[in-house]
């Protein structure tokens, strides 16, 4: 009997920084569950004492030398802002 | 018609001076501006920048002189990068090029044109485009496949000489195989991921789509490379992968996993992919059965890998540095909230909240560490199946290309046609998409894909096999 997956979808959205309309969220709700439904396959296999594995070709402890070397300027760096102010990335006013 | 040639033909008539780059990306632009408003494969294309770099391409260079068609989810410097996406589609221009592309560049190629593709390269229809719809150009009523589906129909389409893909479970070796070109997802590793803007970062691997196995060889030799910017790029010698082009395959050994040959394959599909076995029986390879016993584990396993990753990776999506800002926001959680919510299209939104839950307090375990855990199993497979057999043979999709629409409403549906392509993601190994005839199916001929499966950083001898079976039909 698979597990009927009760999914706070509303609770998930303010997680993942989403607003969802009634019908969003009800459309969601549906399609997670069904699709959670079908992710219960992994729970068929014993997985006791399997090492995970996060990469399929690990690559270990990568460094740079510490060195400075050139990246962005400053106008590079924010060609792309939305909002611009004094060279700077303006956002709305975060401290009162 | 320059644009449906290859590149190995285009540089023998550079290097001869019968023709220029600048004759080749003429003939391309003509060739979009023709085709283009029925097949839909580019978002967008500059003549007047790539005419620039084709007056001073320097020929000498292996690739000199041919343009290249990219994906829209690559950066190249001064372009759009809209990854299908209306959080990027109108403010967005690339201030740097991507790992692949200085490689690509370095071989005198010319990045030209920007490639529809599923939003953030999540579907494998393209339907998932916020930007506009590609076609099947071989049945303008189908899809080219996807994610990489305007890669795919712009070759295919002789829209494009050859293009770069990105392939997170199948996305370039699918749309090859539904639009009848050739695809190779490389080893993981193998060509940097540097300036892909990341969809699942354990999986993602950029490679070409091109008209024959040669191109894709040819194209493959200037993909891969270490490079510092990625931390997962992998520092091993690259070989010529052209050298295993025309060997031949016999004593080859092939093996066909029983778990893949099973109902729910297309009757046509399955009838194109015996003849090619045959057909590569009759060449001297030695055909053999094999078992990858966790193969009903792969679906499943990437459906929380994926989304989990993309739900962290996509959060930089926050209109504060680039991309869409939301012009009703309030305070600055809600300039988050509403440039997000306005930006993302339904898919991007349903893996986000999947890979949010899944990784959300008490069920990080019970689900991303689980399919870690199933990761390896899969893994494993592949390893004890490549101590018997040379590569991996298989359909590349269960089916031909599917009707614009007809899987719209069934997410889950449209995520089991990749059975076969996303456990080679997962084991991060090589895998190339060859065509292998056609079915027949409402008067139109549609592609079939043979797919190719070799170990870890033996594209070689992928490439190989495909060329001899490219080559004896």
């Amino acid at each position: 009997m698979p597990e009927v997956h009760q999914i706070d979808i509303q609770h998930v959205a303010k997680l993942a920084r989403l607003t969802l309309s009634d019908e969003e969220a009800t459309r969601y709700e549906s399609q997670l569950g069904g699709i959670l439904n079908y992710i219960d396959t992994l729970t068929r296999y014993d997985l006791d004492g399997v090492e995970p594995t996060a990469h399929a070709i690990p690559v270990y402890d990568v460094l740079r030398a510490d060195e400075p070397r050139t990246g962005f300027t400053q106008e590079q760096a924010l060609s792309n802002a939305p909002k611009r102010h004094a060279d700077q990335i303006q956002i709305p006013k975060v401290i009162e | 018609m320059l644009a449906s040639s290859t590149i190995a033909a285009l540089r023998k008539g550079i290097t001869a001076g019968d023709i220029t780059p600048r004759d080749i990306v003429l003939d391309v632009a003509k060739s979009i501006e023709a085709g283009n408003a029925e097949i839909g494969a580019y978002l967008s294309w500059d003549v007047e920048a790539a005419l620039a770099e084709a007056d001073r391409a320097d020929i000498t260079k292996p690739l000199g002189g041919i343009p290249i068609a990219i994906k829209d989810n690559m950066n190249v410097t001064g372009q759009p990068c809209t990854c299908g996406s209306r959080i990027l589609a109108e403010n967005y221009t690339a201030p740097y090029d991507a790992g692949a592309i200085r490689l690509l560049r370095a071989s005198g190629a010319i990045p030209f044109g920007r490639l529809n593709m599923d939003e953030f390269a999540m579907g494998s229809s393209t339907e998932n485009s916020a930007l506009g719809v590609t076609r099947n150009p071989r049945d303008l009523s189908r899809v080219p496949g996807g994610s990489s589906g305007g890669s795919a129909a712009a070759v295919a389409g002789d829209l494009a000489i050859a293009a770069l893909g990105s392939d997170t479970g199948g996305s370039i070796r699918q749309p090859a195989a539904l639009c009848g070109c050739v695809g190779i997802k490389p080893t993981y590793g193998r060509v940097s991921r540097f300036g892909l803007v990341a969809f699942a970062s354990s999986l993602d691997q950029i490679g070409p789509v091109t008209k024959t196995v040669e191109d894709a060889a040819l194209l493959l030799n200037h993909l891969c490379g270490h490079d510092a910017h990625d931390s997962t790029s992998l520092n091993v010698e690259v070989p010529d992968f052209t050298a295993a082009i025309g060997q031949d395959i016999k004593g080859l050994r092939i093996g066909l996993p029983k778990e893949y040959y099973i109902d729910g394959i297309h009757a046509g599909v399955s009838a194109s992919v015996q003849a090619a076995i045959r057909q590569l029986e009759s060449l001297g390879a030695i055909i053999e059965e094999i078992s990858l016993p966790h193969t009903e584990l792969g679906v499943a396993t990437y459906y929380v890998l994926a989304p989990a990753e993309a739900s962290a990776n996509l959060a930089r999506f926050d209109g504060v540095r680039y991309g869409h800002r939301s012009s009703s926001a309030g305070d600055l959680l809600e300039q988050y909230t509403k440039s997000r919510s306005e930006g993302f299209g339904p898919e991007v939104k349903r893996r986000i909240l999947l890979g949010t839950y899944m990784l959300s307090s008490g069920y990080y375990d019970a689900y991303y560490i689980r399919a870690q855990k199933a990761r390896t199993l899969i893994r494993n497979d592949f390893t004890e199946a490549f101590k018997k057999v040379d590569v991996i043979l298989s359909p590349t999709s269960p089916t031909p290309a599917h009707k614009l629409g007809e899987l719209k409403d069934n997410p889950l549906a449209a995520y089991l046609e990749d059975v076969f392509t996303i456990p080679v993601n997962l084991a991060g190994l090589p895998g190339i998409s060859v065509p292998c005839g056609t079915v027949e199916v409402e008067g139109k001929a549609l592609p079939v894909g043979l797919q190719i499966v070799g170990k870890a950083l033996d594209e070689a001898t992928v490439l190989r096999v495909a060329h001899a079976y490219e080559q004896s039909r």
